[in-house]
């Protein structure tokens, strides 16, 4: 392996400190470093450092998306294929649906990662990983129909508006993928809503009808779903928002390597049931989705896909440790409150996140305030208090 | 008495390359140093040339902003060079040693019976006053100052580092009259925090409160200890000493000669004969080392917060760790891949190897990533056990903004405390330097 090592170093080369290409050097880099970990040694402070760095983390995430990507690929195909034809293979179905999402990956990935290196060389800084992850979320919380061309622009948008301008990776208020989303949401409504876009070619062929749960209900029609299908995800959506039952099996995963916050994702489970038990219980006469029993709530849309994969976002959401039951606690509840007040938008769990994540900020202020307060208190008293030693 | 204090949040990283705990008499060194950057914050102003003469506890340089705070020769001999670096800032004074120390003679005294004045006098005039360090800043202890407590952590949690108790065993006296000393120059209590399984010798100290101290590194932080005791607010200066420091002040007493002692445990993977090494601050640790090549990185101090320097070169004048661990410039083929490279210790559960807790592990100095954009969140909290927002006050300090550092709790913490975020964060974040950064801005904003 030593002789990609120096092949790398040859090409290198130029774009080293006071050589000709320096400014590309981030792009480089990022290649580089994506083969090798660098061989940079510790200079100042700790002498030794965790095995972790950003692109673990970044890349354990992309692992705990793929089987639900997987799934989100299958069940594109199989939507289409079982209402156009009786049976349906497993291969059959899967080659269908990554004809179709392979290409909006690619796109999302091209685009999105295309913006990043060029401010990465642009603002001399290394390229930061974190679009590793939205650039494959995107694709995954999209109608399978939507053209590539409005799949680029919303990416477009969500980095430049959405990240880029706060400062980059790190910096963003709003999570990258729901913007883009929430962008085509209000662009290309026809394309975001309605019933002819949730299947693939349902708009092309008769034969082909494709409604969401959540949208029929919206629309007071009943549903033909069994719990078990909801549950194990064989519905229509967005690509890969479905799979209920895999999405939480990787949100333990996540959980369990410490890479998502179990505590945004329990409570904001914990919100949505309690608002959906809300609604079931003032059983109002004539809204189907008030009266839709609160466990199938928690079951249809995006909400488990939007808790365990955006609401654990750390950069836009809340980042202290009590601030984040609340954030989740919120997320939860406006979700269904969202979904129900307003059949415009069925999917209430993206705009829930976007709205909390806007009042992220305040939360830990408030929260961090609670510290600051108990700080001076203390000084006030002037005496030694006994504080809770068990930290 | 109910002084227990258990720490929960923290990280004990075990390392390869303990020290024996056999006690050893390190070779007298040919020359030693006093390095002023060891001082933060003090400007040296030189009293003698290259070329004098000198006797143990004499005077090379004092603090310019606080004369009282003299620096003395830990042994005597000839003063051979003052090595300066950029901006002419002096970096080594280094002195060749006789073959036998001559003392510059304080005179023996009780430091109980004694008139405190006399006792703080005896304390700068001999050069022991560096000994006592003041939080907030974490910097050298002004004398003028009357401190509200002072602390000493006689125990030890960071890794590899030198067991206190044993290097104090045979000093108990020492220290003992240390402490007597240390009750004097504060009109509060002196604390001394021990360790759970520390024996009786420590728990039957005299005029000191006892608090037993139990939990993962950084418990022994002498930082986190005050933080639970006796929290510094604004305003309120503490003074702190090191548990060897402490028996060096009473030999002060005992003998009435300037007591440079320091205790180094050698240790880390790389080195050899890891022993515990009895010599004196300042020494060359090429006669602790021997020949080590340019694959082996020296600290002196543990690996969290420790001074790289090179062979040939001299002790720092606190620590009582020598930790030698292999460079780590090396690259690794995707080591960006979860659940790879277990052999690194890590905190977080990308990686497999927090299933051997109990596994020793050799570290090297690999920065295991580059920096990047804060971006997660929760992980310096895990290792941070004080009622202090960690990531937050970084970001104060970073920002230099004064009224939100000194509300999130700056007064209470030192580069130290943060060692652990150094190591666990995976921005990559050097912390440490942050915080120095921002206390260096308090020091000169608030004072």
């Amino acid at each position: 392996m030593e002789w990609i090592r120096q092949k790398l170093d040859k090409f290198k080369k130029p774009f080293g400190k006071g050589e000709k290409l320096e400014k590309y050097a981030p792009a480089v880099n990022a290649i580089d470093t994506f083969l090798y970990t660098p061989n940079h040694t510790t200079q100042k402070g700790a002498h030794v450092r965790d095995a972790v760095d950003l692109k673990r983390v970044m890349i354990t995430v992309v692992l705990s998306m793929i089987p639900v990507l997987i799934f989100g690929m299958w069940n594109t195909g199989y939507q289409y294929l079982s209402q156009i034809q009786a049976e349906v293979g497993f291969w059959e179905a899967l080659g269908h649906g990554a004809s179709k999402v392979v290409p909006m990956i690619v796109v999302s990935y091209a685009v999105g990662l295309g913006i990043e290196f060029a401010f990465a060389v642009m603002r001399g800084h290394e390229v930061n990983e974190g679009y590793l992850v939205t650039g494959l979320l995107i694709p995954m919380i999209m109608p399978v129909d939507i053209p590539l061309w409005m799949l680029a622009v919303s990416v477009v948008f969500a980095v430049l508006i959405g990240k880029e301008a706060f400062g980059g990776t790190g910096m963003n208020i709003l999570n990258p993928a729901l913007t883009a989303r929430a962008f085509a949401f209000f662009a290309y409504p026809t394309f975001m809503s309605g019933n002819q876009v949730w299947v693939s070619e349902a708009s092309n062929v008769d034969a082909v009808s494709g409604e969401t749960i959540l949208g029929s209900l919206a629309a007071g029609e009943q549903v033909n779903y069994s719990v078990m299908e909801m549950f194990m995800g064989y519905i229509p959506g967005s690509v890969a928002e479905t799979p209920t039952l895999l999405i939480l099996l990787c949100g333990l995963f996540l959980i369990f390597t410490k890479v998502g916050s179990w505590r945004i994702m329990l409570s904001a489970f914990i919100g949505a049931a309690v608002m959906a038990l809300i609604f079931n219980a003032l059983n109002i006469e004539g809204n189907e989705l008030t009266n839709f029993p609160w466990y199938q709530h928690l079951l249809v849309g995006g909400l488990a896909f939007g808790i365990v994969y955006m609401a654990t976002d750390p950069v836009s959401g809340a980042q202290t440790t009590r601030g984040k039951w609340i954030y989740g606690f919120l997320i939860g509840l406006f979700s269904i409150m969202i979904r129900i007040f307003n059949p415009a938008y069925p999917e209430g769990v993206m705009m829930a996140i976007l709205l909390m994540n806007v009042f992220a900020p305040t939360i830990d202020h408030y929260v961090i305030q609670a510290n600051v307060k108990r700080r001076k208190k203390r000084k006030e008293k002037g005496i030694n208090p006994q504080i809770d030693t068990a930290v | 008495m109910s002084n227990d204090i258990r720490i929960k949040r923290g990280l004990t990283l075990r390392l390869k390359g303990e020290a024996e705990k056999t006690l050893v008499d390190a070779p007298r060194s040919k020359t030693f140093a006093i390095k002023p950057p060891d001082f933060h914050s003090v400007i040296p102003k030189m009293i003698v040339k290259e070329g004098a003469t000198l006797q143990a506890g004499d005077e090379i340089f004092f603090s310019k902003y606080a004369p009282e705070v003299r620096f003395t020769s830990p042994v005597s001999g000839t003063l051979k060079e003052i090595k300066r670096g950029a901006k002419r800032r002096i970096m080594e004074v280094i002195i060749e040693a006789d073959a036998q120390d001559t003392f510059r003679d304080f005179g023996k005294m009780d430091p109980l019976s004694g008139d405190a004045e006399a006792v703080k006098e005896k304390i700068y005039a001999s050069g022991s006053g560096v000994f006592i360090k003041q939080r907030p800043y974490d910097i050298v202890a002004d004398p003028k100052d009357s401190p509200k407590a002072i602390f000493v952590s006689a125990m030890n949690t960071a890794p590899l580092s030198g067991d206190v108790e044993f290097i104090l065993k045979d000093r108990m006296q020492a220290f003992q009259v240390g402490l007597n000393a240390l009750t004097r120059l504060t009109a509060g209590k002196v604390h001394v925090s021990i360790a759970k399984d520390a024996g009786s010798d420590l728990r039957n100290l005299q005029n000191v409160e006892i608090h037993q101290v139990s939990g993962p590194h950084p418990a022994a932080n002498v930082g986190v200890q005050i933080h639970h005791i006796d929290p510094i607010n604004q305003g309120d200066r503490v003074w702190t000493v090191g548990p060897e420091d402490v028996a060096n002040i009473g030999d002060l007493f005992l003998t009435g000669n300037f007591s440079p002692i320091r205790t180094v445990a050698l240790a880390g993977s790389s080195a050899e004969n890891r022993k515990y090494y009895r010599t004196v601050i300042g020494a060359n640790v090429a006669d602790l080392v021997g020949t080590v090549n340019n694959d082996i990185r020296i600290i002196s101090g543990d690996v969290f917060t420790g001074d790289k320097i090179s062979n040939g070169q001299y002790l720092s004048f606190y620590p009582n760790t020598l930790t030698l661990i292999p460079e780590g410039n090396k690259y690794r083929m995707f080591g960006w891949l979860p659940f790879t490279y277990n052999n690194i210790p890590s905190n977080s559960r990308t990686s497999l190897s927090w299933l051997f807790p109990n596994k020793e592990y050799e570290v090297n100095t690999n920065l295991n990533g580059e920096d990047r954009a804060l971006v997660v969140t929760g992980e310096m909290e895990e290792v941070f056990p004080m009622d202090i927002f960690p990531m937050q006050l970084l970001k104060a300090c970073m920002a230099g903004d004064i009224e939100k550092m000194e509300n999130l709790g700056i007064y209470e913490v030192a580069p130290e405390d943060f060692a652990l975020i150094d190591y666990v964060n995976t921005s990559k974040l050097e912390a440490q330097e942050i915080i120095r950064l921002g206390l260096d801005l308090m020091i000169t904003e608030v004072g």
